[in-house]
């Protein structure tokens, strides 16, 4: 293998989570790290379905909310195997997004994240006011651990390493996807919905497609979710997070599978980083949004190459419009 | 056999009659050109014959099947392409993927076989990549197949255009004022390229302002003027037409 095949950015991934994995052993970083690997999760998904497809959701979190109690109602009240719970909540988020997806995805613009939004913020009442199944505004304790064979995934240590070759996985399925003849659909519904249908895109199944696979991304990440806290409350689901993720999102760079990992990384950190943070979060997610979206439209990553870009055709003293 | 049929097709936007009774037919292999005044409704024509519109009343008929109503992808998938007046590519992906995305009906691969790379998706991207090449080097553009489409300029642009409408295999193409933005060079290679193109058998609707253009590559024209169609026939006949001179040509192109 020559060093061009070696350098991809799917072996510095590999190598940088088994090195993380090697010389990491403080519970603290690991349980940070673990977070932001189910927010990348939750962010590729978003990505999939906003950046590329052009198709806002401001209600994200629901579905994340939905994977997670579906996992923890049934583990913890009802005793199901956690791997079977899991793929109860995928049912359930895929069923959901397909009957909000139908009627919310006529919309377009401004109206499609306002149905969204309302469906996030409807789906938050259900968590606080069915006391009953998910313990309400107190929350639902007592989610059983996650276990591979017998093994027990009981230490942030464990849970990294089921976590993050996971989200390796869905890395790479999610980047296949958008170099598939389905992913230049995606795009391509994106930039021009018309051309996309003058040539045999169906732009509707399509947009119905892409939510149902981004909310099971989502639904996943809530699962995980569920089994690394071993409680959960329903204000981590809320309508706060679900501008979060598509801050997330935006910083990272639409439509960019690294950004994505690169956006969660940085807004999972930087809150516990600086304490200021938790005092004013919501000016300081509204301040980043917006700076972004006007100085680095392109997200971080992208950003970061037209500016290098940039300098490169500088010194090469080649014009650039 | 005709290919396309349109049987007294009306349309009305609120109180403005923007086609009324239309009919014409269009035989296969040739360049049918539709020509009129702007607002005469030939661009409403072309979004009724692909589905964007659909008539209040009348038929379109395409190899025998009845396609009015039908959703823009469906009636693509018949094998009707098309290009836009206001060009309109994927301006964030490459020229090459703006080629490959009108493949896009003749292949099969879904979400899922395309997330997990199974193997028989690889050969259909290869020919898929491989049609988009061909196509992209049939209007001159391979050597820009990795540069962004909002790269290009707009003579060029309607080229990639063609390009991506050819790339679906249609029996009927068509073209909605191709020439328009275009320089004297540029507008000669599109005649050429039409020209081809009716060699290989493909069937061409075409709405030009250019008539020097139109006039050298349609078999036949059609003349809408308010809605109405006042005149069909060959560029000779419809050059002496005294309503057709009357209502768009002008002098100019009495013979």
């Amino acid at each position: 293998m020559n060093s061009r095949k070696l350098l991809n950015p799917w072996t510095l991934f590999g190598a940088a989570v088994l090195l993380a994995a090697g010389v990491l052993d403080n519970d603290y970083y690991l349980t940070l790290i673990n977070f932001i690997g189910i927010h990348t999760l939750l962010v590729v998904g978003l990505n999939l379905l906003m950046g590329y497809g052009g198709q806002i959701s401001l209600g994200h979190a629901a579905f994340f909310g939905l994977g997670s109690y579906t996992s923890a109602i049934l583990t913890a009240t009802y005793g199901i195997n956690p791997w079977l719970a899991l793929i109860a909540g995928l049912v359930v988020c895929g069923v959901t997004a397909f009957l909000i997806g139908v009627p919310a995805l006529k919309l377009r613009g401004y109206y499609l994240a306002m149905a969204t939004l309302g469906f996030g913020i409807i789906i938050y009442i259900v968590f606080t006011e069915a006391q009953t199944w998910t313990g309400g505004p107190s929350g639902l304790a007592g989610i059983p651990n996650l276990s591979v064979f017998g093994f027990k995934l009981d230490t942030p240590k464990r849970l990294y390493l089921l976590i993050w070759p996971v989200l390796g996985v869905i890395l790479a399925i999610s980047a296949n996807l958008v170099d598939s003849r389905t992913g230049r659909a995606l795009r391509a519904l994106h930039e021009g919905e018309n051309a996309a249908q003058s040539l045999g895109v169906d732009t509707s199944r399509l947009k119905l497609l892409i939510f149902i696979w981004s909310a099971l991304y989502a639904s996943l990440a809530g699962s995980f979710y569920a089994h690394t806290l071993n409680f959960i409350a329903p204000a981590s689901f809320g309508f706060m997070f679900s501008i979060k993720l598509v801050t997330m999102v935006v910083l990272g760079g639409m439509a960019s599978i690294w950004g994505s990992l690169l956006g969660a990384a940085v807004l999972t950190v930087l809150p516990e980083m600086l304490t200021v943070f938790h005092d004013y979060e919501v000016i300081i997610f509204g301040a980043i949004l917006m700076v972004v979206m006007i100085f680095l439209p392109r997200g971080l990553v992208r950003g970061i190459m037209d500016l290098w870009a940039f300098r490169r055709y500088k010194k090469e003293g080649k014009i650039i419009a | 056999m005709l290919i396309l049929e349109l049987n007294g097709i009306s349309v009305a936007f609120g109180g403005l009659q923007a086609l009324d009774g239309v009919s014409f037919a269009v035989s296969p292999g040739t360049v049918q050109a539709v020509i009129g005044p702007n607002g005469a409704g030939k661009t409403t024509l072309f979004n009724l014959i692909t589905g964007f519109l659909a008539p209040q009343s009348g038929k379109v008929v395409f190899q025998g099947d009845e396609i009015q109503g039908r959703p823009p992808h469906q009636v693509a998938r018949l094998g009707i392409a098309r290009t836009f007046q206001l060009v309109q590519l994927f301006d964030h992906m490459t020229l090459l993927e703006n080629v490959m995305v009108g493949r896009h009906r003749l292949s099969k691969a879904g979400l899922l076989a395309g997330a997990l790379r199974l193997p028989w998706t690889k050969h259909e991207e290869q020919s898929i990549r491989e049609r988009a090449l061909e196509e992209l080097a049939f209007v001159g553009l391979s050597d820009r197949a990795d540069q962004p489409a909002a790269a290009l300029p707009l003579g060029l642009k309607r080229l990639l255009e063609i390009a991506r409408a050819l790339a679906a295999e249609p029996q009927l193409l068509l073209l909605d004022e191709p020439a328009s933005g275009l320089d004297a060079v540029e507008t000669e290679r599109l005649q050429e390229m039409i020209l081809a193109l009716r060699e290989r058998g493909l069937t061409i609707l075409l709405v030009e302002h250019d008539m020097g253009l139109t006039m050298e590559v349609a078999d036949r024209i059609a003349v809408l003027n308010y809605g109405q169609l006042i005149a069909t026939g060959t560029p000779r006949e419809v050059q002496r037409n005294p309503e057709v001179i009357a209502a768009y040509l002008g002098t100019d192109w009495q013979t």
